[in-house]
């Protein structure tokens, strides 16, 4: 009896130390990314049982902000954070994060990821601050309806992007938008059509480059677009682009390989059949979006973190769990040999489509993040690209102004 | 005076004791206070205080949250001048002064007579349209923003599809169908549209507010000074100009000052409306909304918080002048 007591306290003394020991951890994400933590935690349990994960998901924007202000009273923010690609060159050179090569050797795992994400996680130094979680592979969804239906072929009006426009022109006549906003043509080049060593906006010294042949070229087709008509002149995400989607009244829309699952899931899934993808016009290559994981210089359980965020970028059976609930496409190589790659995908009239992005990830040129990113994004595309395409302003004139703007605004960066 | 001092004094003598209870009773009595206001105090402090003494401080520096409190760096007045030399400062103070006058003043505007009016038909009626004109004030703005925008769709919104109604009735046909040119108006997207399209919400949304303020006013006027002027034969308009108007003197004096206040600060509804953006050629993007994307978007929080003091001291200004304009009569004082 007494020999049982004892063994009982033992045991309890033991199950308390052990508690003890485990590192609990706080990972910060927003919806729905935030979901495989919770849903296969066990697994990541299995394999580290002295590390507790809590999840504390935010609103993208509240998200964003809320590690903004945790960086800069040196407390509060995750462990573990998530951050979208949009945001990361204005924090990763800041300082906020941690040196992920120097702490633990990340760039090892250099070849596990599409070379392009890898190099969007680096700062300027070379060095690795955030891991890659899921990318955007850019192609341009198209409906079928106005495209082969018609007697027009994808690999034809992708020529090039007159090809592009003259087929709006066709749709014209038939009372077809050819897209949304004009503005999404000038984007897609912008975004796309990046010079080697430079980033979108700056180049490899930091100096704006948005009077660049690139600039004009893709503020001129989009004022073309508009002039000639082609577009509906609504932007993403308004009402009227809901609508035009789920009724097919407009043509094409530029966007990543999320979109697709947006469609079947919320969007239109009533349009099963009725859309086709194919590579962005001229041959370019080019990514929407994307989302990367960060360990806040201020974190007290680095290891741990970093253990989390290897979970959640490198197994790929957690990678493809995102890929199959999410639809957030990997960036890890070794989930592309999946089956599910060369199925052929109902909702987008039987394409093989996930090998097309499969494709494009692969061949994405890598452009750095640049530090005064979102001060030039919000000159260029909130301000100069409206005003050339709504109001007809000189593309010259307009990129010549917002550039002043530009390396007025980055004063202190 | 000085006896009872000293009777009590002789008392303290004879009973320390009780001088220490009343002492002790004494400043209990007059910490008391200071302890019921002790979990305002300290919130006022933290949440308030600071914050003001906080930006003040900011204003001075420059500061890129994300580096840090490190990185904090004394520039001394750089912040203000930079703001004073920034075209989007004063393109976003015009577009605020611009919301706030077309917005506030038909308020008012609508807000009085219409008060006078609702009175004057009888409380059954005023009870249910007040209650009426009030709701849009207690509705999220984020979610009557929302459907203000599915409401202005060029194509799809209601507003639109109702111009076209009306315009194509067939008497007003005659003389309107020069509008269906014009259609469809894309309210969000066009430069001339988009301040009009949130001064429209903002109109919606706060009119009730001011009515229910101008009716309690008239309402207090007494009703011997109503009937003396129906008595010396003044008609209903009349009565409205001469009797209802200057007493609701004050109580225009506090819903205007509330106007300006909030206009000056306005935010929410602009920046749902232009998704964040302020609008074609930043037509739409009013103060408050170009500090919040200078401090969250582009991370410069000196910069912004000296244009939340230049803010701060333009409400003050503005809010002097209608003090000296309206004088100590719009406080009610004679």
């Amino acid at each position: 009896m007494e020999l049982k007591k004892l063994s009982l306290a033992l045991l309890l003394v033991g199950t308390t130390a052990a508690a003890q020991a485990a590192t609990t951890i706080r990972y910060d994400c927003w919806p729905n990314h935030d979901k495989t933590a919770v849903d296969k935690i066990d697994e990541f349990y299995a394999a580290n049982p002295d590390i507790k994960v809590e999840v504390l998901s935010n609103n993208w924007v509240d998200h964003h902000n809320k590690l903004t202000t945790a960086l800069a009273t040196g407390d509060g923010a995750g462990d573990l954070v998530c951050i979208d690609v949009e945001k990361i060159g204005a924090i990763v050179n800041q300082g906020g994060f941690t040196d992920l090569t120097s702490a633990f050797g990340a760039d090892k795992d250099a070849d596990k990821f599409v070379d392009f994400a890898f190099a969007q996680g680096k700062g300027t130094d070379g060095n690795v601050y955030a891991l890659p979680l899921n990318i955007g592979p850019g192609v341009m969804y198209y409906r079928r309806e106005h495209m082969q239906d018609l007697g027009f072929k994808p690999e034809e009006v992708t020529k090039d992007w007159d090809a592009l426009i003259d087929w709006g022109v066709e749709l014209k006549k038939k009372g077809v938008p050819l897209v949304g906003h004009a503005g999404s043509i000038a984007q897609t080049i912008i975004n796309t059509e990046v010079e080697e060593g430079n980033s979108i906006y700056f180049d490899a010294d930091d100096k704006p480059i948005v009077t660049s042949e690139r600039f004009v070229k893709a503020f001129t087709y989009a004022q073309k677009a508009r002039e000639l008509g082609l577009d509906g002149r609504f932007g993403d995400w308004s009402s009227e682009w809901f609508e035009g989607l789920k009724q097919g009244s407009f043509a094409i829309q530029f966007s990543g390989a999320w979109l697709a699952g947006f469609l079947e899931s919320w969007i239109a899934p009533d349009t099963a059949g009725k859309w086709g993808v194919e590579g962005l016009p001229a041959g370019f290559y080019g990514s929407w979006g994307g989302t990367f994981l960060a360990i806040p210089a201020q974190s007290e359980n680095k290891e741990a973190a970093y253990k989390l965020a290897q979970w959640l970028t490198q197994d790929r059976d957690i990678v493809l769990y995102e890929f199959d609930t999410n639809a957030a496409f990997p960036a890890l190589r070794a989930t592309f040999d999946a089956p599910m790659f060369d199925e052929e995908m109902a909702f987008l009239g039987g394409q093989q489509a996930r090998l097309l992005w499969k494709d494009i990830a692969e061949n994405i040129p890598s452009v750095k993040p640049s530090k005064a990113d979102n001060i030039a994004r919000a000159i260029i595309l909130e301000q100069a690209l409206p005003s050339v395409v709504e109001e007809g302003k000189d593309v010259k004139v307009a990129l010549a102004e917002a550039e002043k703007l530009i390396v007025r605004r980055m004063r202190n960066l | 005076m000085s006896r009872s001092l000293s009777s009590g004094a002789i008392a303290n003598v004879k009973n320390p004791q009780r001088k220490q209870r009343r002492s002790f009773n004494q400043i209990s009595a007059k910490l008391a206070p200071y302890g019921f206001l002790t979990p305002f105090i300290v919130l006022f402090f933290v949440f308030s205080v600071f914050g003001f003494v906080f930006s003040l401080y900011l204003s001075f520096h420059q500061w890129n949250p994300v580096a840090g409190m490190a990185s904090m760096r004394f520039v001394g007045f750089e912040n203000y001048t930079f703001s004073l030399g920034e075209p989007d400062f004063y393109k976003s103070l015009y577009n605020t002064i611009w919301l706030g006058l077309a917005s506030g003043l038909s308020q008012h505007l609508v807000a009085i007579p219409m008060a006078y009016l609702l009175v004057s038909l009888g409380s059954k009626f005023r009870h249910f349209m007040t209650s009426a004109f009030f709701l849009p004030f207690i509705t999220s703005t984020v979610a009557v923003s929302l459907i203000f925008v599915n409401m202005y769709s060029a194509n799809v919104g209601i507003i639109n599809k109702a111009i076209v109604a009306l315009v194509n009735l067939p008497v007003i046909n005659w003389f309107m169908d020069w509008v269906n040119a014009f259609m469809p108006l894309r309210w969000l997207e066009d430069r001339t549209l988009i301040k009009p399209a949130i001064a429209i919400l903002q109109f919606w949304k706060f009119v009730g507010f001011h009515l229910v303020i101008y009716i309690s006013g008239i309402l207090t006027l007494s009703k011997e000074v109503e009937e003396a002027a129906i008595l010396d034969g003044a008609n209903w308009r009349q009565r409205f100009w001469h009797v209802a108007l200057p007493h609701l003197r004050p109580f225009i004096f506090f819903g205007v000052t509330l106007t300006i206040i909030g206009s000056l600060q306005m935010f929410e509804e602009p920046f749902i409306i232009t998704n964040g953006t302020g609008g074609i050629g930043n037509s739409g993007l009013t103060i408050s909304m170009f500090l919040y994307k200078v401090a969250w978007e582009w991370l410069d929080m000196g910069w912004a918080s000296a244009m939340s003091w230049l803010l701060f001291l333009i409400i003050a200004a503005v809010t002097a002048v209608q003090f000296f304009v309206f004088g100590k009569k719009g406080l009610g004082e004679h």
